[in-house]
C-alpha cells in the first residue's frame, strides 16, 4: 500500500482547548507512516451556529477551506465531528446544487479560489479504519488495553443524518454504530455496550439551555458507569469538553457523583501505539485522566 | 411460504396501562417474505398469536401517520417499511417499541397529546383575511411554492417528535414537527401570521433555540423532510425579519461572524463573554478555573487586550469573504 496522505481541518478547539486532540492525532499518524498537512488557512466551520446566522457566508467560508485540500490534491480530513458534519454538508450542497455552487464561486473569485467538489472529506476515525485498516493497528500495538472496559460514545455529527455520512462512514448504522467498538477491539479493550452510545451530549446547547445540555450529557456518562465503564472515548472534542469538563455540573443535576475519563479517540490510539506521555496529553483534561498512562507504561 | 422467507423471532413491547404494574416484552416467531411490511408483522402478532396486541393503523399507505412505532430504537412508519431491510440492517433481530414508552396506553399505542397540543400552538394553517367572494385566487410563484413543498409532506406521525431528545428533557419544546410546521406556514406567501409565528419560534425554553442539533430528527422522518433543515431556515429567518432577540442563544451564533473576521478561527472564551454578557460569566467561573488549571484555556484569554488565539493563514481573504457574503446582521 503506498503511504496514506492527507489534508488535516483541525477545527477550533484542537488549536485551543483541547491542544491534547491535535497533538495525539499527530502522533497516531507518525506512529502508522500516515502522512499529515495541516491546513493552515483554514477558518472555523461555523459549528452549526454560524449556519443559524448566515447559511450562506458559513457555505462559503466551508467551501474555501475545501478549496486548500483540494489544491493538494488531498483527502480532507476532521478530527471534529461537527467539522466533519458541516464540511460535508456545504460539500453536499454545493455539489447538487450547480446554482448555489455558482453563486459560492462567484464569492471565493474575489480572493482568487474555486471550489471545485474533487476533495472527499473524512472524519480520522474513518481513515484509520477503512483505509488504514483495522488489522495493520493491531499489529502495531505496544500496549493492549485489555485491562479497560471503554465505552465508545459515537457523537451525532458523525453518524446523522446518515445519508449524507455514508459514502464517508464506512455505511455506519447510526442505530448500531460499530466502528469504535471493532477500534477498541483492535487494541484489545473491552467494548461497553450501553444505550447511550450514540445519543446527544448536549454541547451544542451549553449555553441557551442548561439544563438540557447537562441532563444529556448526565444520561450518558451514568449509563456508561452503570454498565462498568473504566473510560468513555468520542471522536469529538465537543463531545470530550461536554463530558468532560462539566462533570460536576452535570453531576449535580441529575443527582449523581460522576467520575469518568474522557478520552478523545486519537487519545486511545496513542495510548495503545505507545506514544509519549506528553503526545497522549491527559494532563489536559479535567477530570483527572493521568492514571490511564501510568497504569500501562 | 417460498424460499425467499425468512424464520425470526420478533420482540414486541407489550403494557396495558389500566392493568399492568411493569411492562414486559413478549416473543413471537414467524416465517417472514420479502415484501411483508413491519404493518404486516404487527398484524400477525394480533391475528395469529394475541388479540389482545393493540396497535394504531389506518390508511396503509403512509399518509395518516398512524401507524408510528420504534424498531430497536429506529422510528418507522409501520405500513412504508420493509421487515426484511430491516433484519439486514439489525442482525436478524426486531424489537418492536411503541414510540415512546413513558407515554403509552397500551402497547404500540402511546397518547399524543403533548404532539398535538405542540402542533397546534403553532397555529398550523394559514391565516389571512380574504373577502366571502373574491374575484381570483390567490396565486404563489413555482419558486416560492417550492419553498414549503417538502414540509407540506408532514404527516403528523410523531416519528421526529418522539426521537428528538430536547422534547424528552424540555417539555416546554415545540419539537421538530411543530417547527416544521411553523416554518412551512411562515414562508407560506399568503400567509400574514408570519412574524407573530416566528416570533413563538424565537422564544428561549420553547423555540428553535432549544434544539440541541443531533439530527435524529432528519433520520427519523420517513417522510424525508429534514426537520432540522427548517430549525435551521426558522433561526436564519428571526434575523432576516428582525424578530430575533437579543439573548444568550442569538449573540452565539452572531459572535461567530466576530470571531471569525477577528481570527479565522473561533475565540471560545470569547464568544462565551460576548454570548453572557460580563454579568452572565459568573456561571462560568468554576468550570473556567478548572479548565484553567489543566491548561484548557490561558489565564489572559479572557482579557480584551490580550490575543492568544491562533489565525488562520490569508486572514485576509477570510475578513473579505465576511464582507462580502454576510446576508443577516443581529
Amino acid at each position: 500500500m503506498s503511504k496514506l496522505k492527507y489534508a488535516l481541518f483541525t477545527g477550533c478547539t484542537a488549536k485551543q482547548s483541547t491542544p491534547e486532540l491535535l497533538s495525539s492525532t499527530l502522533a497516531v499518524a507518525d506512529k502508522l507512516g500516515i502522512e499529515i498537512t495541516i491546513l493552515e488557512e483554514a477558518s472555523c466551520c461555523g459549528a452549526s451556529h454560524l449556519q443559524d446566522f448566515d447559511e450562506f457566508l458559513a457555505h462559503v467560508l466551508n467551501a474555501r477551506n475545501i478549496c486548500y485540500a483540494e489544491k493538494l490534491g488531498l483527502t480532507m480530513i476532521t478530527i471534529c465531528n461537527t467539522c466533519q458534519l458541516n464540511s460535508a454538508m456545504t460539500k453536499h450542497a454545493l455539489d447538487t446544487d450547480p446554482e448555489l455552487k455558482a453563486r459560492v464561486n462567484e464569492k471565493l473569485a474575489e480572493v482568487g479560489l474555486e471550489y471545485k467538489g474533487t476533495s472527499e472529506i473524512k472524519h480520522f476515525l474513518y481513515c484509520l479504519i477503512d483505509e488504514y485498516g483495522l488489522d495493520k493497528i493491531k499489529d502495531k500495538v505496544t500496549v493492549p488495553l485489555s485491562h479497560l472496559n471503554i465505552a465508545p460514545f459515537y457523537g451525532c455529527h458523525n453518524i446523522r443524518p446518515s445519508e449524507l455520512h455514508h459514502s464517508s462512514n464506512g455505511g455506519e448504522n447510526p442505530y448500531v454504530p460499530t466502528s469504535l467498538d471493532q477500534l477498541i477491539d483492535a487494541l484489545e479493550g473491552h467494548p461497553v455496550d450501553y444505550d447511550h452510545k450514540n445519543k446527544c451530549c448536549g454541547f451544542h446547547v451549553e449555553l441557551q439551555a442548561n439544563h438540557t445540555s447537562e441532563v444529556l450529557a448526565g444520561n450518558a456518562l451514568v449509563d456508561a458507569i452503570d454498565n462498568n465503564a473504566d473510560m468513555v472515548v468520542t471522536p469529538c472534542p465537543l463531545c470530550h469538553l461536554k463530558m468532560d469538563t462539566y462533570q460536576d455540573d452535570v453531576g449535580k443535576v441529575i443527582g449523581r457523583d460522576v467520575e469518568l475519563p474522557v478520552l478523545h479517540m486519537p487519545q486511545m490510539v496513542a495510548l495503545a501505539l505507545g506514544c509519549t506521555e506528553k503526545e497522549i496529553g491527559l494532563n489536559f483534561h479535567v477530570q483527572k485522566a493521568t492514571q490511564l498512562y501510568t497504569e500501562v507504561s | 411460504m417460498s424460499s425467499d422467507t425468512r424464520k425470526v423471532t420478533l420482540k414486541a413491547f407489550r403494557f396495558n396501562a389500566e392493568t399492568d404494574y411493569l411492562p414486559y416484552y413478549k416473543q413471537y416467531e414467524m416465517e417472514v417474505g420479502k415484501d411483508e411490511l413491519i404493518l404486516d408483522l404487527l398484524n400477525r402478532i394480533k391475528w395469529e398469536h394475541d388479540g389482545s396486541f393493540s396497535y394504531r393503523r389506518s390508511c396503509r399507505h403512509g399518509i395518516c401517520g398512524a401507524c408510528g412505532i420504534k424498531v430497536n430504537g429506529k422510528p418507522v412508519l409501520a405500513c412504508k417499511q420493509n421487515a426484511i431491510e430491516l433484519l439486514d440492517l439489525f442482525n436478524n433481530e426486531l424489537v418492536f417499541e411503541p414510540q415512546s414508552k413513558k407515554r403509552v396506553v397500551k402497547d404500540m399505542i402511546i397518547d399524543k397529546k403533548d404532539f398535538w397540543d405542540k402542533h397546534a400552538a403553532v397555529k398550523p394553517y394559514v391565516e389571512r383575511e380574504v373577502p366571502a367572494h373574491p374575484e381570483h385566487e390567490t396565486k404563489m410563484s413555482i419558486e416560492q411554492f417550492n419553498k414549503f413543498l417538502d414540509s407540506d409532506l408532514c404527516i403528523q406521525c410523531g416519528s421526529c417528535h418522539y426521537a428528538c431528545p430536547a422534547v424528552e428533557v424540555n417539555s416546554e419544546y415545540f419539537g421538530p414537527a411543530a417547527l416544521t410546521a411553523a416554518y412551512r406556514f411562515t414562508i407560506d406567501p399568503r400567509d400574514e401570521a408570519g412574524k407573530e409565528r416566528l416570533g413563538m419560534t424565537a422564544e428561549m425554553g420553547a423555540g428553535a433555540w432549544d434544539c440541541v442539533k443531533c439530527y435524529e430528527c432528519a433520520e427519523a422522518c420517513p417522510k424525508e423532510i429534514n426537520p432540522i433543515e427548517k430549525i435551521t431556515k426558522l433561526h436564519n429567518m428571526q434575523f432576516e425579519q428582525g424578530v430575533a432577540q437579543s439573548n444568550v442563544a442569538t449573540r452565539h451564533a452572531e459572535g461567530f461572524v466576530r470571531s471569525i473576521k477577528k481570527h479565522g478561527f473561533l475565540d471560545e472564551a470569547d464568544i462565551v463573554l460576548y454570548s453572557e454578557g460580563y454579568l452572565g460569566m459568573y456561571k462560568h467561573m468554576k468550570t473556567a478555573l478548572k479548565m484553567l488549571k489543566a491548561g484548557k484555556i490561558h489565564w489572559n484569554d479572557a482579557l480584551p487586550f490580550v490575543d492568544n488565539v491562533p489565525k488562520s493563514k490569508n486572514l485576509d481573504e477570510i475578513q473579505k469573504l465576511i464582507e462580502i457574503s454576510m446576508t443577516n446582521k443581529l
